[in-house]
């Protein structure tokens, strides 16, 4: 505009007309301008969206058929001549609980050093045309079956002798042979399964032996690297689980107090500018350096145990601390003075006008924040692989200082396992359901931020 | 008041966590090599499995001088117990452990690993020799008795018989133990060939022909595919497990497998180790009997079960001689 007011005086005949001209053009020129930005607005998001689908679209197609994996039923006979080793010890044959403990123990070890595998082959045998070799047999099935099949009889010793049915599931290279996963043209020096594994499989699909089932065991397993058909996400759960525990306890009631103390009490002074221009600078810190500094801290200093659960939630919990005082103080600052004036104004104090009055008010806002703050904590990796979350655990960690693994970490290491034909898309299940549990955190918080908000 | 309790409940979780260092660990801890993690994993996992009186031991990775760095970090329950390795242990890293007061370190040698040369299977069919490997990724190379800076582009500029190729070589980064055995089977070999000195056998190009991949085997097989003329270093086990998208290469004339490997005649093959702290067996249970199982017929003799996961086994007297090694509890010696 300011052009169009110091441009050189035109024609004294023309003046009207020609500002009239200037405004009808630069109307139409800025009526332009709009739409175009209109334009690259909605690209923009379309853009996006269309990332978004293209994700998800690559992750489902790779990831679903991974929860459906081949397995065979054949009848089991649980041979007491290869089995049997004596009733299980019972509590009431002995005087204390440590002989008891002892024979049971013993009773446990006996029945380890007994041959499943030989079971299993034979229940195979029997729906094959031909007897194959035990080596051939071996590499069809998932070898921890016959540690399941041990403990189906250790759980309930009154099966030996008897014959039942037993859903074997396939091994990790027969299931990628039996999805296609692998070139079947290929020769057979570049295949993993021979010649003879590949015919029994494929006998095994035409009568109906094998089929596709739900590998609910994918969500009760723990990892496993001898068996990885039989791998599952249940001890990576249970560490995020235990480590979302610590983060909850820890960041929350730090995190919530030290944002009332800096929003409510805290004088206004270049300190308190200092630590808010602090904390604000915590949130943005990259989650490897909290990695870092917890494996200073707490292993090396502390000397708390490597890939424990405790230390990854100490970890995670520095990291979610500035999320949640920041969030907390937005929400403190929103609630009307009016609040605390007519609290103020009926005797109240001032630790009464926050803890009876402002709290209740903001609490729904913490919750959100709190939830915000654990799912992002819970898809965290890097500072969990300095403190020796990777490692590879077998088992589904009961308590705090137990060695575990996370979610995330698991995607990590499937997705650097060397089977690649088979952790392709069993990676991408694992995103599946580390994704999923965001969506339900995410959208638990959406629901109580709805529901319980109050608008002023 | 709801916050209090939470705040006790804090006070409560980090006191405790304070004390719980003291308490004893029950669960043996394995890290290092990435080279032998899948198998200590396997049998971690089937010692669990056969032995109910034991929990399934922890394996971490680390890589082999990670692995070091913590096992000679001292004796109690919070460091580890067995530290494996894709290379012996140095002169350097016994010294650092006897000063933090780990003396009995015990080595067990557990089978072989075959490093091989793979391809995308859509290209052609290399035969190399250490001279090839060297003159493809040396920073200077011999030309006609002078040392000049390598002018190479292509394979076959090399040697006629290769294929007319982009030279493009993906190896591991100096954080692998298999680039130790990298350099002194192949790169040292050919370099000395053509009478090499010390800096010129370790100076490799810089014109991005070399690529070096700190990560694990995966990520060099991601290149490999991104960019197919490339020519990759893998593990023998790794390339075992994806034989349907990788070609292996021939090493002086012979094709690397099980057999090769094993009886020698595939000239780039390591041991595989683990160290077992002394001074921990008897404290954390189940060390003794972890070794043992480690070593019987079923997990690293042949026909067993590491050896279907891409383990070059041992012959039964050189395991049986490992084993009684670590029984003796023989000190391992500075070399």
């Amino acid at each position: 505009m300011a052009d169009v007011a110091l441009a050189p005086s035109p024609a004294p005949d023309a003046p009207r007309t020609r500002s009239a001209d200037l405004i009808a053009r630069s109307l139409s020129r800025r009526r332009r301008a709009e739409v175009r930005f209109r334009a690259y607005g909605l690209a923009a998001v379309i853009a996006a969206i269309a990332f978004v689908v293209f994700l998800f679209w690559t992750i489902l197609q790779s990831g679903l058929p991974a929860f459906f994996q081949a397995a065979m039923t054949v009848e089991v006979t649980l041979d007491p001549a290869v089995i049997d080793v004596g009733p299980r010890p019972v509590r009431a044959d002995f005087p204390n609980e440590a002989a008891f403990a002892a024979a049971d123990l013993a009773w446990q070890t006996a029945l380890a050093g007994k041959n499943f595998g030989s079971l299993i082959e034979r229940a195979v045998n029997a729906v094959l045309a031909t007897p194959a070799s035990s080596r051939d047999i071996r590499a069809i099935y998932a070898s921890n079956e016959r540690f399941r099949l041990r403990d189906m009889v250790a759980a309930d010793p009154g099966l030996i002798g008897r014959t039942i049915p037993f859903t074997l599931v396939a091994s990790a290279d027969v299931d990628v042979w039996f999805k296609g996963n692998i070139d079947r043209s290929l020769p057979e020096n570049q295949q993993q399964l021979t010649l003879a594994q590949q015919q029994i499989t494929d006998a095994m699909i035409a009568d109906g032996t094998m089929k596709s089932v739900f590998a609910s065991w994918i969500f009760t397993n723990v990892d496993s690297r001898s068996s990885p058909a039989t791998a599952g996400l249940a001890g990576a759960f249970m560490g995020s689980l235990f480590m979302m525990l610590v983060v909850i306890a820890l960041s929350v009631p730090i995190g919530v107090a030290g944002a009332i103390y800096l929003e409510e009490f805290a004088p206004k002074n270049r300190i308190t500018d200092l630590i808010e221009v602090n904390i604000n600078n915590l949130a943005a810190v990259p989650s490897i350096v909290f990695g870092l500094l917890g494996a200073a801290v707490f292993i090396n200093a502390m000397h708390l145990p490597l890939s424990a659960p405790i230390v990854g939630g100490l970890v995670l919990s520095l990291m979610t601390l500035p999320t949640i005082i920041i969030a907390t103080r937005g929400v403190l600052r929103a609630v009307p003075p009016s609040i605390r004036e007519a609290a103020t104004g009926l005797g109240a104090s001032r630790v009464q006008v926050v803890f009876h009055h402002v709290l209740p008010l903001v609490i729904p806002g913490i919750l959100t924040a709190t939830i915000i703050g654990v799912a992002q904590a819970l898809g965290e990796t890097a500072p969990l692989l300095l403190v020796g979350m990777s490692a590879f655990v077998a088992n589904i960690p009961t308590g705090l200082f137990d060695q575990s693994t996370a979610l995330p970490v698991q995607l990590f290491l499937w997705q650097g396992n060397e089977n690649r034909n088979f952790f392709e898309p069993r990676t991408s299940a694992a995103i599946i359901v580390l994704l999923g549990l965001m969506i339900l955190l995410n959208a638990l918080a959406i629901f109580l931020r709805q529901r319980f908000q109050t608008r002023w | 008041m709801n916050l209090k309790t939470l705040g006790v409940a804090a006070l409560a979780l980090a006191t405790t966590s304070t004390l719980a260092f003291a308490q004893a660990r029950d669960t043996i801890q394995v890290a290092g090599s990435s080279t032998v993690l899948p198998f200590a994993s396997i049998v971690a996992e089937e010692f669990g499995n056969a032995f109910p009186a034991f929990n399934t031991p922890v394996v971490g990775s680390g890589g082999t001088g990670g692995g070091f760095r913590q096992f000679c970090e001292g004796v109690g329950p919070n460091t580890i117990d067995i530290a494996n390795a894709s290379r012996p242990i140095s002169a350097a890293e016994i010294a650092t452990c006897n000063t933090n007061g780990v003396n009995q370190i015990l080595e067990v040698q557990f089978g072989f690993d075959g490093i091989v040369f793979a391809t995308s299977t859509s290209q052609g069919d290399f035969a190399l020799t250490p001279l090839h490997v060297f003159k493809a990724l040396a920073a200077q190379v011999p030309v006609d008795g002078v040392w000049v800076a390598n002018p190479y582009t292509n394979w076959n500029q090399i040697d006629p018989a290769l294929p007319d190729q982009a030279i493009t070589l993906v190896i591991p980064a100096s954080n692998h133990g298999t680039r130790e055995v990298f350099q002194t089977r192949v790169i040292d070999a050919g370099c000395h060939e053509v009478g090499g000195a010390e800096a010129q056998c370790t100076t490799f190009r810089t014109d991005g022909r070399v690529v070096e991949i700190s990560g694990d085997y995966t990520e060099t097989l991601a290149r490999l595919q991104s960019a197919p003329a490339a020519v990759g270093v893998f593990g023998l086990s790794f390339y075992e497990e994806n034989r349907d998208t990788l070609k292996v290469a021939s090493v002086s004339g012979i094709v690397p497998t099980l057999e090769t490997v094993a009886d020698g005649t595939y000239p780039v093959s390591r041991p595989l180790y683990f160290y077992v702290k002394g001074e921990h067996i008897g404290v954390i249970p189940g060390i003794a009997e972890f070794v043992t199982y480690f070593l019987s017929d079923e997990m690293a003799g042949p026909g067993g079960f590491l050896q279907d996961a891409g383990l070059i086994p041992e012959p039964d007297d050189v395991r049986a001689a490992a084993l009684a090694g670590f029984e003796a509890r023989t000190v391992v010696a500075p070399r």
